[in-house]
């Protein structure tokens, strides 16, 4: 049984549906990776399965539990967490503060976590004290992630955690993306930078207009020349 | 000039009141509660009962008439802007309906109550001289902005320490994101309102305790308080205390100049110099 099942999700914002019939399936400890043109309906995909958004249509399925109609926290306490691809730190709360949200309905020990993130996102150690809105934008990426794994979840939706950086952060982003993985969380990834996400995942799904496109390994679709051209710039 | 500067943080401790349940409500619901001054004046009107009508001491009606008026409002939510919100209700839409709770409310204080102005009691409190700073004040005047200060530093300290505070800071910050951090954001809403309206009562009895009651009493306020909330930034509890203090010191600083009956322009002025130079306000604007 796979950790995670969509099942022809149709969803949308209002009348029109901007998914329409799509699947995916993430195994335990997986890298899957979404990519496809803008508008294709990835971060609508993304807000779904988080909860934030009722699909129309479809269920989902989080270790053979439905999770479909769940209200958003509750999907937290199952085990998924999410990391919006914009605003997604509080920002007048200082780093430590939006680590300790992030913790919110944690049982374990909190600070030992903490200690954990710092670890992992050494730049954040020094900057805890201050409010997350005045950190750069790779700085707030790294404050969003680790909110985001204070709570240990089975799955991370990671929704374009490139977005917005510098070519040399994107490459930092990544590995600690591998690095994070390697302790055991699956991750659902949708990524614009198409080609390096392929190249660190294990299967990647290709959507368009709200559907699916392809459907195969990382190494597989950037071998694929129909991809290759229109998301990995030809050759 | 002292004394003006000591009645103005008086009467700013007293807007604060207001203007943290508001920016609270404001920045987790995103709409303005056009409502919140006459959730201060039912407040005060409560207390009255209390006090007057039931013959309670002053300080186990100023707790309950808290109590009573953090209930009501949590069931005016319920039963007046939820099921707007429920249906996507715009920000306007929300806004315009507080306007006819706002008329609600004022009429059913005069309703009851009746017009004319009311005092919690009759007793002359005789002002003394503070040495040094050359200051005239009365010992109800000290009373007053000490509870004010006691509960604003309260209500800082329970934002600030505490795991609730911090997640309705949260949730004002970033309502989505409060959600999927597993926090319980209708927990959250209910103990906003709690604490708004709390609050907010508080304030009413306050004021009606420097000044006098009358059914308009919260409709006169309001203005102050959306300029003290606008001027610290929509959402930020600090924000409205800040904004609260310097709206109370610039409408006092400015009687020397201007008929006091004008205080309250003193207000609007401050209001649209802040949506014209800096509309996030002196504690907002974070990231685009």
């Amino acid at each position: 049984m796979a950790l995670l099942e969509v099942q022809c999700i149709t969803a949308g914002y209002g009348e029109l549906p901007i998914l329409r019939s799509v699947n995916l399936r993430v195994e335990r400890q997986e890298i899957v990776a979404i990519v496809g043109p803008n508008g294709a309906g990835k971060s609508t995909l993304m807000k779904t399965v988080a909860g934030l958004l009722k699909p129309q249509d479809g269920t989902i399925l989080l270790d053979g539990q439905d999770i479909t109609h769940m209200r958003p926290h509750r999907i937290v306490q199952a085990g998924i967490c999410y990391v919006p691809q914009t605003e997604n730190v509080f920002p007048s709360l200082t780093v430590e503060e939006n680590l300790d949200m992030g913790a919110f309905i944690r049982r374990g020990d909190v600070r030992a976590k903490k200690a954990e993130m710092y670890a992992l996102f050494p730049d954040l150690r020094e900057k805890r004290k201050l409010r997350a809105g005045y950190l750069s934008g790779g700085q707030r990426q790294m404050v969003a992630m680790a909110r985001a794994l204070m709570l240990d979840p089975r799955l991370l939706l990671l929704d374009e955690p490139t977005a917005g950086l510098s070519p040399m952060l994107v490459g930092v982003m990544l590995e600690k993306i591998v690095e994070i993985h390697s302790t055991g969380v699956a991750m659902l990834i949708v990524e614009q930078n198409a080609r390096q996400a392929l190249q660190r995942a294990h299967r990647g799904y290709v959507l368009a207009m709200g559907q699916n496109r392809y459907e195969d390994t990382g190494q597989a679709l950037l071998a694929h020349p129909e991809i290759r051209a229109m998301f990995l710039g030809g050759r | 000039m002292l004394q003006l500067i000591v009645y103005g943080l008086i009467s700013g401790s007293i807007l604060a009141l207001g203007a943290i349940g508001l920016t609270l409500i404001y920045g987790i619901l995103n709409f303005a509660n056009f409502a919140h001054g006459d959730l201060m004046a039912l407040g005060a009107y409560l207390v009255l009962f209390f006090r007057v009508s039931l013959a309670l001491p002053m300080w186990l009606s100023f707790i309950l008439g808290m109590l009573c008026t953090a209930l009501l409002g949590v069931c005016l939510d319920r039963v007046w802007f939820r099921p707007l919100r429920q249906r996507q209700a715009r920000a306007a839409i929300l806004a315009i309906s507080s306007l006819g709770l706002a008329l609600i409310l004022q009429n059913l204080i005069r309703m009851l109550w009746g017009p004319q102005a009311q005092y919690y009691s009759r007793a002359i409190h005789f002002p003394f001289t503070v040495p040094i700073l050359q200051v005239r004040l009365n010992t109800q005047q000290v009373l007053i902005f000490a509870i004010a200060l006691g509960l604003v530093i309260l209500v800082s300290l329970f934002l600030q320490r505490t795991k609730l505070g911090k997640a309705m800071r949260a949730t004002s910050d970033n309502f989505n994101l409060a959600l999927v951090s597993g926090i319980d954001t209708e927990r959250v809403v209910i103990l906003t309102w709690l604490l708004g309206a709390g609050l907010a009562a508080a304030g009413g009895v306050l004021l009606g305790m420097s000044v006098r009651l009358q059914p308009i009493m919260g409709w006169d306020l309001l203005l102050p308080i959306f300029a003290a909330t606008i001027l610290g930034g929509i959402g930020s509890p600090y924000g409205a205390m800040v904004g609260a203090f310097i709206i109370g010191l610039a409408e006092e600083l400015s009687t020397p100049f201007i008929p006091t009956e004008y205080k309250t322009a003193v207000s609007l002025v401050l209001l649209v110099l802040v949506l014209l130079v800096r509309p996030r306000g002196l504690f907002a604007g974070w990231n685009a």
